[in-house]
């Protein structure tokens, strides 16, 4: 997405007076500023912006208020099914390439399907490596690979968090209601 | 039986010490947190108030690791050395009148020098840690803490000048007509601030500066060291804290309310400036290194020097009273003329 030009607004600096670059009428009003915001936000006040994660999610609400803009939101992989069901990745081997973290490991082998002549045999994805760039689902030629909104994924050891092929296409099954393909 | 009573009097100064170090952790992450409009620990406890001791025990039971080029005694050793000197200095804080472990002559120049002890725990870590950010966070704290003693001495001299005496009770006591922070407010701003870098603090906590120096001289220590570097350091807070009370804000003293009980005021005053190192921590962005020097070597300690010439001048021509009103008017002159060179670039 570029940027419009509407969106971007010029900032001018002021430049300071000489009261200003004493510092002095500035610390006291910092003073100020932050107890307001201590008395203000005290607990859960009227200011407080936090957002009770467990019981309150992100997803509820709207961007502009501090919510979860799920059109492009980069959580967790799923490899998508095609019309039959079947994994949509051809192991064309573009993901694994420009993968800046190297967490995708892809076995191909020969698809034993006509329309394609190879499919992954063994599709790994290191989540713990992954630094969540989105290049995999840019790459991707026939749209196999693609990131959901789902962030709070949990594992009890470091093999846990290496999704496979099966995982990654159980991701799919869960996720194809939030996320149409 | 006297080192029974002893140990007693110890561990009635020590643990009382260390929950309220472990409440001031608490205290700072709520009032932070709500100063930035966040509700900060709020699962353990009501209000979060045992979240200080869920993370204890959790550094308790994590893994110690020792870095394989580290200097392994001295790295042990420096957490130790901050823990205890900062409890050590307790033995001569009165908190009541008559109610002080040891109730020493020189009690402010002991105080002066377990506080200049301190840094060696910060350079034995950094240089036994044997590594990059860990030693010029040490380098860096060494030095501030260095500049801004002898601003400080200066400081406590005028202290020393009015009261006549080294002795902190002495010292409370003769502020039973006036506290010392109102003819001295120049040197009790200065001394406030001079605390601030003392205990690597915001706006000078220049040798933890996350953003250059990762976490500065404790950067390789992790569970129990870390835990006692923490302790060491909340527990330098709180002692500065009371230093100041019992310099410049009366100690357990407080007018009109003298049915109050003394330790009861010597705590809420104590608890007022540590409230305020946690403001100033939200409030102020942290200084320039070079800034930091500037302010050590360049305003506090000619300030603090001509105000100690001065009041020593006026104390040997004047007596007590006269002398609050001589440095009221000159003071509020001074602040006007600093204002003015400030005003006109000088600074
Ligand atoms: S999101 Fe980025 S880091 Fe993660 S698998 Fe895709 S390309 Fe690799
Ligand atoms: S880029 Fe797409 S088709 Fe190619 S290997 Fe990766 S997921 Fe499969």
């Amino acid at each position: 997405m570029a940027i419009k030009d509407e969106d971007i607004i010029q900032l001018a600096t002021t430049p300071m007076n000489r009261l200003e670059q004493s510092y002095l009428p500035e610390v006291f009003k910092g003073f100020g500023t932050t107890l307001r915001h201590f008395f203000t936000s005290f607990g859960q006040g009227r200011t407080s912006q936090t957002i009770q994660y467990p019981e309150q999610r992100r997803e509820d609400y709207h961007p502009l208020e501090g919510g979860m803009e799920k059109s492009n939101f980069r959580g967790v992989h799923r490899l998508n099914r095609d019309e039959d069901g079947r994994v949509k990745c051809v192991a064309c081997m573009m993901c694994p390439t420009i993968c800046p973290a190297n967490c995708i490991h892809i076995t191909a082998e020969e698809s034993p399907w006509d329309d394609r002549e190879k499919y992954p045999k063994k599709f790994e994805i290191d989540e713990l490596r992954c630094i969540f760039c989105g290049m995999c689902e840019e790459a991707c030629p026939v749209d196999a690979i693609e990131l959901t909104t789902e962030y709070d994924i949990v594992g009890l050891s470091r093999q846990e968090m290496v999704f496979d092929k099966n995982k990654l296409l159980n991701v799919y099954d869960v996720t194809i209601d939030k996320k149409p393909m | 039986m006297f080192y029974f009573e002893n140990i007693l009097k110890v561990l009635v100064i020590i643990v009382p010490l260390l929950v309220s170090v472990a409440l001031f952790t608490v205290a700072e992450r709520k009032i932070l947190s709500s100063i930035q409009r966040r509700r900060g620990p709020n699962v353990i406890g009501i209000f979060g108030l045992l979240q200080a001791f869920a993370d204890g025990l959790k550094l308790l039971v994590k893994e110690t690791i020792l870095p394989s080029s580290a200097n392994k005694a001295l790295f042990i050793l420096a957490p130790l050395v901050t823990f205890f000197l900062s409890l050590i200095g307790w033995a001569v804080i009165p908190v009541n009148e008559a109610s002080v472990f040891s109730d020493l002559n020189v009690g402010i120049l002991y105080l002066f020098a377990i506080s200049s002890l301190g840094v060696y725990g910060i350079i034995i870590s950094g240089w036994a840690s044997n590594s990059k950010y860990a030693f010029l966070g040490a380098l860096r704290s060494a030095a501030q803490m260095v500049s801004y003693e002898i601003s400080i001495g200066f400081i406590i001299i005028n202290v020393i000048l009015c009261s006549g005496s080294l002795n902190l009770s002495a010292v409370v006591l003769s502020q039973k007509s006036i506290w010392f922070c109102i003819p001295l407010l120049p040197m009790f701003i200065l001394f406030f601030v001079s605390c601030l870098a003392e205990t690597n603090r915001h706006p000078f906590d220049l040798p933890e500066a996350e953003a250059e120096l990762v976490s500065g001289y404790n950067v390789e220590y992790s569970a129990i060291g870390f835990a006692l570097f923490f302790l060491g350091e909340y527990g330098n807070i709180i002692l500065i804290s009371s230093i100041t009370v019992l310099l410049f804000i009366g100690g357990w003293l407080f007018p009109f309310f003298s049915t109050l009980s003394g330790s009861l005021c010597f705590s809420i005053k104590t608890f007022f400036f540590i409230a305020l190192f946690i403001w100033v921590r939200a409030a102020f962005p942290r200084y320039r290194y070079d800034q930091l020097m500037r302010l050590g070597w360049k305003v506090f300690l000619p300030f603090s020097i001509s105000w100690v010439i001065f009041t020593a001048s006026i104390l040997s021509c004047f007596n007590w009273y006269i002398l609050c009103f001589w440095i009221f008017l000159i003071l509020y002159l001074l602040v006007l003329i600093c204002f003015l060179l400030v005003s006109l670039g000088f600074y």
